[in-house]
């Protein structure tokens, strides 16, 4: 059977999002960012919500999601979106607002912001990609930086005693009253995508519920800024990154 | 029937906000403008007009309050005081950088760092030169009167809207505490969003299929393209200059002695121009109700008619330097300002004036 017989709409069983646009990704080979675009550009699909969107993009290597995602955007300063996120939502609350951002947006920076968005139990939805790094700025030590993990600040190893401890802000932010749905994913082999797919998809359907905020944390690698080719990142991850921040959900509705 | 009330500064404004079809408000408690917030929560503004009131964790965090729901179109707003103004800088900025409307208030009090909490005009530089990074201007209104803490909530979001523009509103701790007699305008509705979509086609309401999608970013890493867009901000700078300018005169008409002063400050001098004036001094003074644009062509006019300008000001000398900038040289200007919270007395304005500029002090023969 030759290709043109096989690629016939009939035997169509997945294809591209029609919200992500043409633009060519500019992450690194082997990032998950992709994926995790992709992800949710799928579910608002799916959910017949792009007109109902509003997406918060961050400071970081996600800096341009807004050229990927064929949907009205917001760039907000560096750890600022969950606040952004607020304004919007508050006056357009029937709308379906997200952000999405890394770690040293959500967890260094803009903790402020991050806890008390999640606190207040705004109906927002966070996407947060945690891969343990700066990854734009160069591989410069992030707030979830592993013990003893190089990085380009921590060129010996994260010294937990001069440098303090790995900051799990998802359990942190899971135990605040206002956080209605929250979950940690990877997307690094088809079964984990699949596992994201329906977190991002509970998340966003628990926004419409109007009872807090929902949070999908995605980790995942950055082969440039670990310095390792996309299989050792994704192998390294599963041996150093799940034990400390394990994949499933953390808070899931009563 | 008018509606006439005796309020606080920052309470005419609240009041004003309200009336003006305010969408949201995102502040934070700061003395001496902790009124407004307390203003706002008392009025139950959800049910009288479906505004938004928020306390947010941070003049930070309320700033992107603002700048996420004015990316929506909204009228927009948040207030707070000098310290608090400081740290909202990188909000105005980024607001800057993607021209968003907007209405702010900095009711100003003595600095730098913690400072006074009583009132001061020490954050002039920062409210028109900038303030934030990049080169930007917002209009700078500065009340003198509770009347005007009220009418220019609603001027503010007119010419916010009108230019794409962050408006500030710069009062300071004696206008925003004081209570006057205020006249109040009839309330104009909220626009619905099926409004501000016909009237702002750039605003991110959610990607419909008749448009293509809105993006609200300051962010363009070709240096080219910064430039053009930099050009294009300062093209409307120029513009505002020349169609925004606003400033009261008393008594200039045969003054040979000007003072140039704002807010507090203006009002002082008010008084000491009746003063100079009963001891035959013939003095004006110019206010500038905007101070970004700045009335640099009254004033330029002002210096070919007087023989000298003081600048009065609750500062180290700021304005000054725009006042001298404006005059070129024609005519001596000086400054007098009085420091850290402290607000000067209209008979010693008057002596600084005398001292300066007619210290022979035969002023006599310039009366009529």
């Amino acid at each position: 059977m030759s290709d043109q017989e096989i690629c016939q709409p009939e035997n169509m069983v997945y294809c591209r999002t029609a919200l992500l646009t043409d633009a060519p990704l500019s992450y690194c080979p082997g990032c998950g960012h992709g994926t995790a675009h992709r992800l949710i550009m799928e579910v608002v699909e799916e959910m017949k919500l792009q007109a109902d969107t509003i997406g918060v993009a961050p400071v970081g290597c996600s800096v341009l999601a807004y050229d990927f995602l064929d949907i009205d955007m917001q760039q907000a300063a560096h750890g600022r979106a969950p606040a952004v996120a607020t304004g919007i939502k508050r006056l357009m609350p029937n709308k379906f607002v997200f952000t999405y951002q890394g770690d040293g947006d959500l967890a260094a920076i803009g903790t402020g912001e991050t806890i008390h968005a999640c606190n207040r139990g705004e109906n927002i939805t966070i996407f947060f990609v945690n891969n343990g790094i700066y990854g734009m700025t160069g591989g410069q030590m992030a707030p979830t930086t592993l013990p003893n993990m190089k990085t380009a600040t921590s060129p010996f190893g994260r010294d937990v005693e001069t440098m303090g401890h790995p900051l799990k802000i998802t359990e942190l932010i899971a135990q605040l009253p206002g956080t209605y749905f929250v979950s940690r994913q990877s997307v690094h082999t088809p079964a984990n995508v699949r596992k994201a797919k329906k977190a991002i998809e509970r998340a966003i359907q628990y926004q419409k519920l109007n009872k807090g905020l929902t949070f999908v944390e995605i980790v995942s690698n950055c082969n440039s800024g670990w310095k390792m080719n996309p299989q050792e990142a994704n192998d390294w991850m599963e041996a150093n990154m799940f034990p400390f921040y394990p994949l499933g959900d953390i808070k899931v509705p009563k | 029937m008018k509606d006439i009330r005796l309020m606080k500064g920052n309470e005419a404004f609240a009041e004003g906000l309200i009336r003006a079809g305010c969408d949201g408000y995102f502040g934070y408690p700061i003395t001496p403008q902790s009124e407004v917030l307390e203003y706002l929560s008392a009025q139950k503004t959800k049910e009288r007009t479906g505004m938004i009131v928020l306390q947010a964790e941070s003049e930070i965090a309320s700033i992107h309050m603002v700048y996420g729901g004015a990316a929506c179109g909204k009228r927009v707003t948040t207030t707070s005081s000098s310290p608090g103004i400081s740290l909202m800088q990188e909000g105005i900025s980024f607001m800057a950088g993607t021209e968003l409307p907007c209405l702010l208030m900095n009711v100003v009090r003595g600095g730098p760092g913690l400072g006074t909490i009583q009132p001061s005009q020490s954050d002039y530089f920062q409210a028109v030169k900038g303030g934030g990074h990049g080169d930007y201007k917002m209009i700078v209104l500065a009340p003198a009167s509770v009347q005007e803490m009220f009418d220019f909530a609603k001027l503010g979001f007119e010419l916010a809207f009108k230019h794409r523009i962050q408006v500030m509103v710069l009062s300071d701790g004696a206008i925003g505490q004081m209570m006057e007699k205020v006249e109040l305008e009839e309330q104009i509705p909220r626009m619905t969003d099926e409004e501000i979509i016909k009237k702002y086609p750039w605003t991110t309401t959610g990607k419909t299929p008749d448009r293509e999608r809105n993006i609200i970013t300051s962010l363009d890493l070709n240096p080219v393209k910064q430039e053009i867009m930099n050009r294009k901000f300062q093209a409307k700078f120029k513009k505002i200059e020349q169609t925004e300018v606003r400033f009261e005169k008393i008594m200039c008409e045969d003054a040979e002695y000007l003072f140039v002063a704002y807010g507090s400050s203006a009002r002082i001098c008010q008084k000491a121009v009746l003063l100079g004036r009963e001891k035959g001094i013939k003095v004006g003074l110019l206010r500038p109700i905007t101070l970004f644009p700045f009335p640099t062509i009254e004033l330029a006019k002002l210096s070919k008619q007087v023989k000298g300008m003081l600048s009065v000001e609750m500062s180290a000398g700021q304005m000054v330097e725009d006042v001298r900038l404006s005059v070129a040289g024609a005519v001596p200007v000086e400054h007098y300002g009085r420091l850290g919270g402290i607000m000067p007395a209209p008979d010693e304005v008057l002596n600084v004036l005398e001292e300066n500029f007619i210290k022979e002090k035969n002023y006599a023969r310039h009366t009529v």
